[in-house]
């Protein structure tokens, strides 16, 4: 890339980078998942080979969309943040620019090795062992590289999104060495460490973390960045702030049993994972009304800007997830929920309405401002991609609500003489329709994400268009 | 047995989960209280003035909490310790309902027996094919059919790949009631060897002999001297004639009908790979699962089965 926008002081060529690839792994990411989406529907498309199965691609999916789009995402904007909030320069470009390349190299790991059919079969962990330290280096080194950049401030307070920055990144640490520990049997398998009911517990204290603090606490420190910025407005609350924070980070830990409702987990583990997730609500709302009162005065900037549009109607399917997030955690409501569409459908209110929103949002705020413009090429394309993100989200969810609901009602229904009165392929059946409702959503997304492909490569072009005129023009 | 994921913890675990999860309620209600107010008072805007610092041009305003906010956490912190008074949770306190899901789980399956038994205890008594005649039990006997058999057997019970069909009149283990009544409650283990051993020269002919058995395309040469082979190492199980013997669940090879063969596959494929490598049948026994009255109305049902042609 050229260096002729090179800012003075910040390091944005990591930043460009990651900003690039997120647009990049969010398309394929999202490609992915129409596939998958597609094989529900015509289960003749897995094409009976093995690489392009289900059960291979699924893993593939998300992880692209979560570690690879997201990750992207969370790298890009939080060294964006962490400088300019910080004033003062990334603590090492060589650093940085390993993350950037060691981060690309475990995806591509990740794209070769799982439609190989190789897998941990932890959710979310699948990847193996040598990929895991891969990940844990390039993790630590991230780690080193934001924390220490915060150490070498040249302001007084560390600013909140910061705060969240910081706790993403060392808990995804924690929790991915931890659930990973493995004994290595050949280059490309491994056992877990644990067994049974706590390799099953280990799995989804890391796998619900990953949503609270990969997911959840990242995009917050996003979110506490982009949204004040976008809106020109003063955050709503310092004091709000401070304590969701703290319950978040405090409550989070404890929410994992809840993915293990009525199974070989003690009693006394699923109902602390139950009252921890109830309580986990208010703290989860804290950053919502923080994000959604930041723009009380700036309601009107709606109408014109579809940037912050984004923003906006992220936080509201972050409120709306993380409201069903608790509800689901009930016993008598998990009893019904669980293994059904509705769980796939609320992590998409959660991965498509909050996480891909506000990384959008983020992105289109983001990318002119490293590229050295002032707006993206255009912005009623953005426009554009706004409605079609929303209207996506929206087919999605609904479609996997009725679905769920529906299995779960088909599951449990009984004849007189007790017998079940569907069968599940019964289930299945009903279940078509939703599962092309669905398609539809996926498609309106992935068509969204081109046309953000198309605007930011003509941002970057034009940008460099303008540099190459600029010296006939002095 | 006492250790951190038994039913029952040591002393030591179960206050130490006692201590951390109250620990952690009790820490996040102290930042909650200890945030709560501000002597600031609000501007025109109803904001009250910023905390003075700002982030790359971010400033904060420092309002107070929202009161609904604040009222509604309290109420999530209520609703737990009450939770947990009630239902097991902190260690190995049991919680005043001495609520369990394996309480609630053998609870409802005896109210389910309670009701349900007596309508398959009445079928029990009716004879097998006198019930395979009978259009009501019968209808009761598909659903469970449906939801125990079809995965393997297929919903039209016509069954696939390493599974019999049950509409034929093609028996491993004999079609008469009480042979049908044994293979489900007790399950059946389908072992036939794997003759690699015997060279290839000796498989190839034998499974020229066992097509010639069913009129199949063969070659009539290797057929010939497959013959002998036969007799000496299969007739044992699959009889001198080779049409099977129940009692051993060795099949019919005079029948053509052919439990391995694959979607598109040659007969000629399907015997050459079941001599050389052998295979396993496997019948999981019913009993256990379903219980004795259920596995009799499901006996009828697949008697029924052939009634139907």
């Amino acid at each position: 890339m050229s260096t002729a926008f090179e800012h003075p002081t910040y390091n944005y060529k990591v930043v460009r980078q990651f900003a690039i690839m997120t647009v990049v792994w969010g398309i394929v990411g999202m490609t992915v998942g129409v596939i998958l989406a597609s094989q529900l529907v015509w289960p003749q498309l897995n094409l009976g080979i093995p690489w392009t199965s289900f059960g291979r691609l699924r893993p593939l999916h998300t992880n692209a969309v979560i570690f690879a789009f997201g990750g992207s995402a969370l790298f890009a904007t939080s060294y964006y943040v962490v400088q300019r909030t910080c004033q003062t320069r990334l603590f090492s470009d060589k650093l940085a620019a390993f993350t950037f390349w060691g981060w690309q190299a475990v995806i591509i790991s990740a794209v070769v090795s799982l439609p190989m059919g190789y897998t941990t079969t932890k959710e979310y962990a699948e990847l193996e062992w040598p990929i895991n330290i891969l990940i844990a280096v390039v993790w630590i080194s991230y780690a080193i590289v934001f924390l220490m950049t915060i150490k070498k401030r040249t302001t007084s307070h560390i600013y909140v999104a910061n705060w969240f920055f910081a706790a993403f990144i060392l808990t995804v640490a924690v929790l991915h060495i931890v659930n990973n520990a493995a004994i290595p049997v050949t280059p490309m398998y491994s056992t877990s460490i644990y067994a049974g009911a706590v390799d099953a517990m280990v799995q989804w204290w890391y796998g619900h973390n990953a949503v609270g603090f990969f997911l959840t606490a990242g995009f917050l420190g996003m979110m506490y960045y982009f949204v004040p910025k976008q809106a020109e407005r003063p955050i709503y609350s310092y004091r709000l702030s401070i304590v969701h924070f703290w319950a978040l980070i405090m409550i989070y830990m404890w929410a994992g049993p809840h993915h293990l409702h009525y199974t070989a987990l003690p009693n006394w583990a699923q109902s602390l994972g139950m009252i921890m997730s109830i309580i986990l609500l208010a703290p989860s709302w804290g950053g919502m009304i923080n994000g959604m009162m930041t723009l009380s005065g700036a309601w009107h900037k709606l109408r014109t800007d579809p940037t912050l549009r984004f923003l906006v109607v992220a936080l509201s399917f972050y409120g709306m997830s993380t409201f069903e997030g608790p509800m689901m955690a009930i016993k008598t409501v998990n009893a019904l929920s669980h293994y059904t569409d509705w769980t796939i459908g609320h992590v998409h209110s959660g991965a498509l309405g909050w996480v891909a929103m506000i990384t959008i949002g983020s992105m289109y705020h983001l990318i002119p401002r490293v590229f050295g413009r002032t707006e993206m090429y255009s912005v009623n394309l953005i426009a554009v991609h706004f409605w079609l993100a929303t209207i996506g989200t929206v087919l999605y969810i609904a479609s996997m609500w009725v679905n769920g609901i529906l299995q779960g009602l088909m599951w449990r229904a009984i004849n007189p003489d007790g017998t079940l009165m569907y069968t599940f392929v019964e289930a299945v059946e009903a279940s078509a329709p939703g599962y092309f409702v669905r398609l539809i959503g996926g498609l309106f997304w992935v068509t969204g994400m081109l046309i953000m492909a198309f605007n930011v490569y003509m941002t970057v072009k034009r940008r460099e268009a303008i540099s190459h005129s600029a010296p006939q023009a002095a | 047995m006492s250790n951190l994921w038994g039913d029952s913890l040591s002393g030591f675990w179960s206050a130490w989960i006692i201590i951390i999860t109250l620990g952690t309620i009790a820490l996040s209600v102290w930042i909650l209280l200890a945030n709560r107010r501000t002597d600031k008072t609000p501007d025109a805007d109803g904001n009250v003035e910023t905390t003075g610092h700002a982030a790359d041009g971010i400033e904060e305003y420092d309002n107070p909490l929202p009161k609904w906010w604040f009222q509604l956490f309290v109420l999530t912190v209520v609703f737990a310790l009450g939770y947990l008074v009630l239902y097991p949770g902190l260690g190995n306190y049991a919680g005043i309902l001495g609520w369990s899901q394996e309480g609630q789980w053998e609870e409802e399956v005896a109210q389910a027996e309670e009701r349900f038994t007596p309508i398959f205890a009445q079928y029990q008594e009716v004879p097998i094919p006198e019930l395979a005649e009978d259009p009501e039990a019968m209808q009761v006997a598909e659903r469970v059919y449906q939801n125990n058999c079809a995965v393997c057997h297929g919903s039209n019970a016509q069954g696939g790949y390493g599974f019999p069909n049950l509409t034929d009149d093609d028996w491993l283990y004999g079609g008469e009631p009480e042979n049908i009544l044994t293979t489900l409650n007790q399950g059946r283990n389908g072992n036939m060897p794997a003759w690699q051993q015997l060279g290839q020269e000796n498989i190839e002919n034998l499974t020229q002999y066992v097509l010639s058995l069913s009129e199949e395309e063969h070659d009539a040469e290797r057929a010939a001297s497959g013959e002998s082979t036969f007799g000496a190492v299969c007739a044992a199980c699959h009889g001198p004639s080779g049409t099977g013997n129940t009692a051993l669940g060795a099949p019919n090879l005079t029948d053509n009908t052919w439990l391995y063969l694959a979607p598109g596959q040659e007969v000629g494929d399907s015997i050459r790979q079941t001599l050389r490598n052998g295979r396993n049948g496997h019948m999981p026994a019913q009993a256990a699962y379903i219980g004795e009255e259920r596995v009799h109305l499901v006996a009828a049902y697949v008697y029924s089965l052939r009634l139907a042609d």
